[in-house]
């Protein structure tokens, strides 16, 4: 393929990103962005060039080797979900936006730390960055079939650099408050991982299937190769202890490395997207390790003895079988592995570059303006330098150095070289002791070892070549032989570096901690990272400081960095948390650690303290009285959070208090209702007699007929009102419990009987037919009279809902071991399906309060209920099929 | 001879007013709710109708409001005679649109004598 060619797909693709960058930055794609998937695919940033084309090489040449890096992270991910949680809360409260402020800020805002983690981190990952511009520039030419020029104006290389430079500066700085989130970055990454499985699994089905038959096909053809079993079996213990290792290196690697905690530290929108991360991720790296294996050997067996470099086997076995599509995709593939690691890198450099030792060191007097926009200006300015000169000077290391080791090896010093911040790291969330001095010492020391067993051998060339300082030690001395010191000569070089720099390195951590105090600031914020989880909400009362500061001054620095706007809207959130008075003239503790807070995204931890300490007055503080603080604070949240158990009861008692108080309100508006519904059923008698009685008073010349029928009707509502007060009289003791029910045996189906006896008129009358069946024992214990009355009523309302013809009530008794249920049916209209319910309710008045209840009385239907309730039973209300009402009740036979 | 109506679910309440007002040379009809009166008044106009409040299926107020909206019986008195006598009721009756709102007990004399005010 033609490299113009090349180059405009590239031009292509390179667009592509800049376009789905520029999309996910857009407030109304949110959605799209900020989710678990587009979390986990983001931190597959871990699976760099090397991943890509490194891990064939280092399968083809020696067998199982490239799994531990892969083994590590796996092993460690599921203990995410305390470990990360603890480093995102402990970094999303305190505005924390590299690995180096996190260091820094746990052992006191030292301002020395943080540089020297920086230092640590640009000696481990220039290289690295250095390496995945190289591989770009070795695969462009396995692809175009062309050789390196040197010359860099026509080193397709310079330009690809240069593209990335402007792209991380341009997106990775969009915010001065460098602890926001890049979701234009974290998206493009997402993407590109996404591609870079596709392409690679792609490949590998082409691999195995196309070119070659299957796995078996491979490994049978594989077997053939020299050296085949003897590179596929882990070996004996020293090679298990390499293994164990190299397992150690890549588990802190998924910690440490700069673009991983950028990653999943600082871009973290939610802590919740772990849970997902923690299975999706794993399952990624599982998935992109699938078809190492067979590319590896497939390449091996297709080129033995060719002197092919076993790092192109990827792009070399769809161009030898002229698949130029394949060989692109492929390419693009690592070319997506290698930008997105060398983007997120950058990014995360340049900010701990600038945070923690240009503007500390340096700058910090230039961002004495007054006004905001030209510091933040400044600031940005800083990174997107600091980002572009980085991109810059790998692109330097990566032209001018001898880089002829193969991806693999320079991958893992990075490594090494990063592990050295662990046991930092890990002390800053797990161990209240560690101290800023132990973890300068560590760091220090460790570092060193590596330099001498790693970084001197590798970087003058000996390592390859093999140098008598290699082979019989300085001067001779073969205990201090660089690959096998002290004797230790069973272990590869990258497993021997990371043993002897570790140990060393824990043990000075350790023991200077432990022996030196530190100040009082370390111990103050030891706690809180270790404690982060009971700080949480209330971080700035965890934080101890004693001294005179005016809220003016403070403000006024404040100011500078977030502008009057910002300013203001900070000290109101301030206020209203801490419930302070905003004319407060003095500040205190909590005002210090809050206003360093809101300078640590913009210059970084140290910064903002040296910042905050020049306009305030510190005294200061003993570590005695420190660990008395931190032991009353303790307490003290202890108090706070049996004051909020307190307080939350005192609601929920409040909130049930408001219940029954609307309850018992409601309760009054019944009764009202039914004193109304009282009067009304009671005036109706009085009214029909009063109105007969006046007839018959006045006049004189009414037929004997008519006067018998107004009396008559006299006679019938006096009895109707008698009723009416007995009922009332009746439900009224049921409610209150002080009704007395009678129990004795007796049949239920002759109780029907008693209670149709004087219906039969009634029911003759309106031409009924009743039907009556029973099945099962019928008998039971019950106060015969009460059921009397709920059977009278229940008939009632069914004559009364019965058509004028053909009229039909079918009673049923049905007894079984335990219940009788006895069910009368009407065929007239049935109930509203609403009113099933409310029929039996004493107040019931439909929804229309003038719509009169079906009942006649209204009230029959609810003593029925207060009846069978008190002999333990139920009464419901149904529809029956057709047409018609069926009125249920149960008793139990022993009650 | 005058028309009436008498909506009311109370039979013997409406056996004393059918009664009385016969005598008075009225012609009678008689509704027990709401939706017989409405059915009654598609094809008779009658000059009075006394209406009570509750009662089944149709109010007296829903009853009301409809009569209201028919033009054709625009000329008709309308009296509620009903047994709810508290303020509220009463006040929602006239505001209805209602001649006159009597409660319950009531004196069939003073409601002759009503109803013949208001006719005249």
């Amino acid at each position: 393929m033609s490299s113009a060619v090349l180059l405009i797909i590239l031009s292509g693709y390179l667009a592509l990103l800049f376009f789905v960058a520029h999309w996910a930055e857009k407030k109304g794609n949110i959605r799209w962005t900020n989710n678990p998937y587009v979390y986990s695919l983001s931190l597959a940033v871990y699976c760099s060039a090397w991943t890509y084309y490194g891990s064939i090489g280092l399968a083809a040449n020696s067998g199982l080797g490239y799994l531990p890096v892969y083994v590590g992270p796996v092993i460690i991910i599921p203990a995410w979900i305390i470990l990360l949680r603890k480093v995102i809360r402990i970094s999303r409260i305190n505005k924390i936006s590299s690995i180096a402020d996190f260091i820094s800020l746990r052992y006191g805002n030292s301002r020395f730390l943080g540089a020297l983690v920086t230092l640590i981190v640009l000696f481990g990952v220039l290289p690295y960055i250095a390496l995945q511009l190289k591989a770009i520039s070795e695969t462009f030419h396995v692809v175009t079939n062309t050789t390196e020029s040197t010359n860099f104006i026509y080193d397709t290389t310079t330009y690809v650099a240069i593209a990335l430079a402007l792209f991380a500066s341009y997106y990775g700085t969009r915010y001065v408050d460098a602890s926001q989130k890049r979701k234009g970055i974290v998206t493009a990454v997402a993407m590109e991982s996404v591609l870079k499985l596709f392409f690679f699994l792609l490949l590998g089905l082409y691999v195995t299937f196309y070119v070659f038959d299957g796995f078996d096909d491979i490994t049978q053809k594989a077997a053939q190769l020299e050296g085949y079993a003897q590179k596929n079996t882990v070996g004996g213990i020293p090679e298990a202890i390499n293994w164990f290792f190299l397992c150690l290196l890549s588990l802190f690697a998924i910690f440490l490395l700069p673009r991983q905690f950028q990653m999943s530290v600082i871009e973290n929108n939610r802590e919740h997207h772990l849970k997902t991360a923690i299975w999706l991720f794993p399952l990624y790296l599982l998935l992109f390790n699938l078809f190492v294996y067979p590319i590896a050997w497939g390449g091996n067996i297709l080129f033995e003895g060719q002197g092919v470099n076993p790092d192109t086997y990827s792009l070399m076995i769809p161009r030898i079988m002229g698949n130029p599509v394949v060989t692109v995709l492929v390419f693009l593939g690592g070319f997506s592995a290698a930008i997105s690691m060398i983007v997120v890198s950058s990014i995360s450099l340049s900010t701990m570059l600038s945070n923690n030792i240009l503007i500390p060191y340096g700058f910090l007097g230039a961002l004495q303006s007054s006004d905001e926009e030209t510091n933040s200006k400044r600031i940005v300015n800083i990174r997107k330098i600091g980002i572009f000169s980085l991109v810059i000077a790998s692109y330097i290391i990566y032209k001018g150095l001898v880089l002829d080791y193969n991806l693999v090896s320079i991958g893992l010093v990075a490594f090494v070289v990063i592990a050295q911040l662990a046991p930092s790291f890990f002390g800053a969330i797990l161990w209240r002791r560690g101290s800023r001095n132990g973890a300068v010492a560590g760091i220090t020391g460790g570092f060193l070892v590596c330099t001498y067993t790693l970084l001197v051998p590798y970087a003058t060339g000996v390592a390859k070549m093999g140098g008598s300082i290699i082979t019989e030690g300085p001067l001779g001395v073969t205990l201090l032989k660089p690959f096998s010191l002290f004797g230790l000569d069973y272990l590869t070089p990258v497993p021997h570096a990371l043993f002897w720099s570790l140990l060393v390195n824990i043990f000075l951590y350790m023991a200077v901690s432990v022996s030196f105090k530190g100040n009082y600031r370390e111990r103050n914020y030891a706690e809180m990272f270790v404690d982060i989880d009971r700080y949480i909400n209330m971080h700035e009362k965890a934080f101890i400081w004693k001294g005179t500061a005016y809220t003016s001054d403070i403000e006024k620095v404040l100011k500078r960095f977030l502008g009057e706007e910002r300013t203001k809207r900070a000290m109101n959130i301030f206020n209203l948390k801490y419930n302070v008075d905003k004319d407060q003239e003095l500040a205190d503790a909590r005002l210090v650690k809050f206003a360093e807070n809101l300078l640590t995204g913009h210059i970084g931890t140290a910064s903002a303290k040296i910042l905050i300490a020049s306009v305030v007055k510190e005294e200061k503080i003993t570590l005695p009285e420190v660990l008395k603080i931190l032991e009353e604070s303790k307490e003290n949240i202890i108090i706070n959070k049996k004051l909020t158990e307190t307080s939350n009861e005192l609601q929920k008692i409040t909130a049930q208090l408001k219940e029954a108080n609307e309850k018992l309100l409601w309760k009054d508006r019944q009764k009202d209702e039914f004193l109304d519904t009282v009067t009304h059923e009671l005036r109706t008698p009085i009214t029909a007699i009063r109105a007969a009685s006046e007839i018959l008073h006045d006049d004189d010349e009414i037929p004997e007929e008519l006067k018998k029928q107004f009396l008559q009707n006299i006679i019938t509502e006096s009895d109707r009102l008698n009723r009416l007060i007995s009922l009332i009289l009746d439900l009224e003791k049921f409610e209150t419990g002080r009704q007395d029910i009678n129990l004795s045996q007796n049949d239920l189906e002759h109780t029907v009987n008693k209670a149709l006896e004087p219906l039969q008129q009634l029911i003759a009358n309106k031409n009924i037919h009743v039907v009556l069946n029973t099945s099962g024992s019928t008998e039971a214990c019950y106060d015969e009279d009460r059921i009397v009355q709920v059977v009278t009523n229940l008939l009632a309302n069914a004559i009364k809902f019965c058509p004028e013809q053909n009229g039909v009530i079918k009673i049923a008794i049905k007894g079984n071991k335990d219940i009788l249920t006895t069910t009368v049916e009407d065929n007239g209209k049935g109930i509203a399906p609403a009113d099933t319910e409310l029929i039996f309710d004493k107040f019931y008045q439909s929804n229309n309060q003038n719509i009169k209840k079906p009942v006649g009385s209204g009230l029959g239907l609810a003593i029925s209920r207060q009846i069978i309730e008190r002999h333990n039973g139920k009464i419901w209300a149904e529809n029956a099929e057709g047409s018609g009402a069926r009125l249920i009740f149960t008793l139990p036979k022993n009650l | 001879m005058k028309k009436i109506l008498i909506v009311d679910d109370e039979p013997n309440i409406v056996m004393s007013l059918e009664y009385t007002f016969k005598k008075n040379n009225f012609e009678v009809f008689i509704a027990r709710d709401g939706q017989e009166a409405l059915d009654i008044l598609k094809s008779h106009l009658p000059d009075v109708i006394i209406l009570d409040v509750m009662m089944p299926h149709v109010d007296g107020y829903a009853t009301l409001e409809q009569i209201k909206k028919e033009e054709r019986l625009s000329g008709c008195r309308v009296i509620f005679l009903s047994a709810k006598n508290k303020e509220n009721d009463i006040e929602k009756g006239l505001a209805l649109g209602a001649d006159l709102y009597m409660t319950k007990p009531f004196s069939i004399k003073k409601l002759i004598e009503q109803v013949n005010e208001l006719i005249t």
